[in-house]
């Protein structure tokens, strides 16, 4: 059975939530306004934690743009024809992420005026003049996708585009990752590994968003959702957080081997406090092993709560996990001078402390409430998700999928 | 340049306030504030014994800043002075992260009483100049110039690349080291006694 892609109806909740999005937006741009004015004094930022909250969301959601595509991918480049219905939603959702990342990267620099020079002026050494490549090339590339499946008669590039979309976000992903990668300076980065682990990590956290905003958009325009469809995606998301959590592992057995790294792997395992308690609680548990439990026993629960709720901590671990990585690589300080204890009036040696400001909160929230906004305005505008998505029309495998049963 | 850690006194900062007057820095030492030079004590752990001298940019060959730097704002001259253009610089801070000294501050707050020959900003980076105004002049760096009048003579500035100069005598004839020599980044500033 064929299905057709419709825009969603209007609806009194998606009013509501276009408004509090809009309101979201507006104290974004409040603080926007407070940081360029008064400079980044007014965040909790200072020389030593150069990159803050703003980052750590913004990062979240260009990594979680490139895994938001999974969906699409699978259907154009992997064959599994049953998620076709669903890949104007994957690229809608990789395009949303993206923009909503990008606008909280520009807006957090100290000159956001001179964006024009960022266009005009490249430095092709720099892993961030090759992003803003990447970035622009993604979104081109995806709109051309999009186009390629919304056109009458465009159908036969599908395939291609898909494969040229899916090859573009594996080096999306990468360049974002060696942003990290590349700093031969600080302890916790200096490493080829974590170009793969943020590919690895854009692979759960794009689609616990692509679930998410399936499950809502589907319940708010009244939309039939399958629960072998469902159930197919948790199997995938299980994948997708065990290859995350390895390469999580892999990283920090690599720098517990390194004797010169044992001093940040004590601080962000056992004494790094906040860092710590966000990386184990936060990263691990809440993030990886009870979203891995919850998806694999049919037991704890109803399936859509289940997934729901794995969804929903897949993010909150993502984001626990840039904040450790961005935040706690800075927060560790520089080893200038190995084995001997160094101090100086501009914090040498010591443990970085962090408190993020309300501009910077407000200004990280506004990155995912543009995102949100995108996607809600696509989805009410254009035809993008189809009218069913129940089992008898995405034509379910034979075999029963790992936790499928409610 | 070459600094000597063996005459660097512990406690005294006039290269720091000499940086600070020359180039209209404010002093203040909060976690916002510029600092573009900074002492630093050292203690071997082992053994107890401590060591003082002075932090900067250290001017490297190989500049992680100017790699990272995605406008091309942070530069290298001709002569190896490592520098930033503040009418490029977006205020990304990547620079910030990628420097091994700690040597980059950014700029937090509007500015003012700015110095005519030293172009400050705020949102955008900065760090060590070797006083590039001054050593265009024909004159040392404020830093060595003031640590020369207390007496210590612990900084010494000059072409390095010069074999006649004083400055490659010295780090010819001494155990001249540099801060984070695994990073083989070749840097302009060198130590002895580290």
């Amino acid at each position: 059975m064929k299905t057709r892609l419709q825009a969603l109806p209007a609806s009194r909740s998606a009013s509501a939530l276009l408004a509090a999005l809009l309101l979201v937006l507006a104290a974004a741009a409040g603080a926007f306004w407070t940081m360029e004015h008064y400079g980044h004094v007014v965040t909790g930022m200072d020389n030593q934690i150069v990159w803050g909250l703003p980052h750590v969301f913004a990062v979240f959601l260009v990594v979680a743009a490139s895994g938001a595509l999974n969906v699409a991918s699978m259907a154009s480049v992997f064959g599994k024809t049953e998620f076709k219905p669903l890949a104007p939603l994957s690229g809608l959702l990789a395009i949303a992420l993206l923009v909503g990342g990008l606008a909280v990267l520009l807006l957090d620099l100290g000159r956001p005026d001179r964006l024009i020079v960022a266009m005009t002026h490249f430095n092709f050494k720099s892993i961030f003049a090759w992003n803003i490549f990447l970035y622009t090339g993604f979104m081109a590339i995806v709109a051309t996708y999009l186009w390629t499946m919304m056109e009458h008669g465009m159908g036969r590039y599908t395939a291609a585009v898909g494969l040229g979309a899916f090859i573009w976000r594996v080096l999306l992903t990468t360049g974002t990752g060696s942003i990290f990668g590349f700093l031969v300076a600080r302890q916790a980065y200096d490493s080829a590994l974590l170009a793969p682990l943020f590919i690895a990590l854009s692979l759960s956290y794009g689609l616990a968003v692509f679930m998410l905003v399936l499950m809502l958009a589907c319940h708010g325009g009244a939309r039939s959702l399958g629960d072998a469809l469902m159930a197919r995606l948790a199997r995938l998301q299980i994948v997708f957080i065990a290859a995350g959590l390895y390469f999580v592992l892999v990283y920090h057995l690599t720098n517990l081997y390194f004797t010169k790294h044992h001093g940040f792997e004590r601080f962000l395992l056992l004494e790094g406090g906040i860092h710590t308690a966000l990386f184990w609680i936060g990263q691990v548990v809440l993030g990886g092993l009870l979203p891995l439990a919850l998806l694999r026993h049919p037991a704890i629960g109803q399936l859509r709560r289940r997934i729901a709720t794995s969804a929903a901590l897949v993010i909150g671990g993502g984001l626990a996990q840039m904040y450790v990585t961005i935040v706690g690589g800075q927060a560790f300080p520089l080893v200038l001078f190995p084995g001997r204890q160094i101090s100086s009036s501009f914090r040498d040696g010591i443990v970085n402390p962090y408190q993020p400001s309300l501009p910077e909160w407000l200004l990280g929230l506004g990155g995912l409430a543009l995102a949100a906004l995108i996607v809600l305005l696509a989805l009410r505008l254009l035809p993008l998700l189809p009218q069913r998505l129940d089992d008898a029309v995405m034509q379910p495998e034979p075999s029963e999928p790992i936790g499928a049963k409610a | 340049m070459l600094i000597d850690s063996t005459t660097c006194a512990s406690g005294c900062t006039d290269c720091v306030s000499a940086c600070n007057t020359e180039n209209g820095l404010s002093s203040a030492t909060g976690p916002t504030d510029a600092q573009w030079i900074r002492k630093i004590e050292i203690k071997e752990v082992r053994t107890g014994k401590t060591q003082s001298l002075p932090m900067m940019c250290q001017h490297c060959a190989e500049p992680p800043c100017v790699d990272v730097c995605p406008t091309g704002a942070s530069f290298k001259r001709a002569d190896g002075i490592v520098l930033v253009d503040k009418h490029s610089c977006i205020g990304c801070r990547y620079c910030v992260m990628a420097c091994p000294y700690k040597a980059r501050s950014f700029v937090h707050e509007p500015l003012d009483q700015q110095k005519p020959d030293v172009p400050r900003g705020k949102g955008t980076v900065e760090g060590c100049t070797l006083c590039v105004h001054k050593v265009d002049r024909g004159e040392s760096p404020a830093c060595v110039s003031a640590c020369a009048s207390a007496g210590h003579n612990a900084m010494l500035f000059g072409n390095l690349n010069d074999l006649d100069s004083e400055i490659a005598r010295r780090v010819a004839s001494l155990t001249a080291r540099q801060v984070r020599e695994d990073l083989n980044l070749d840097t302009g500033v060198r130590y002895v006694g580290i």
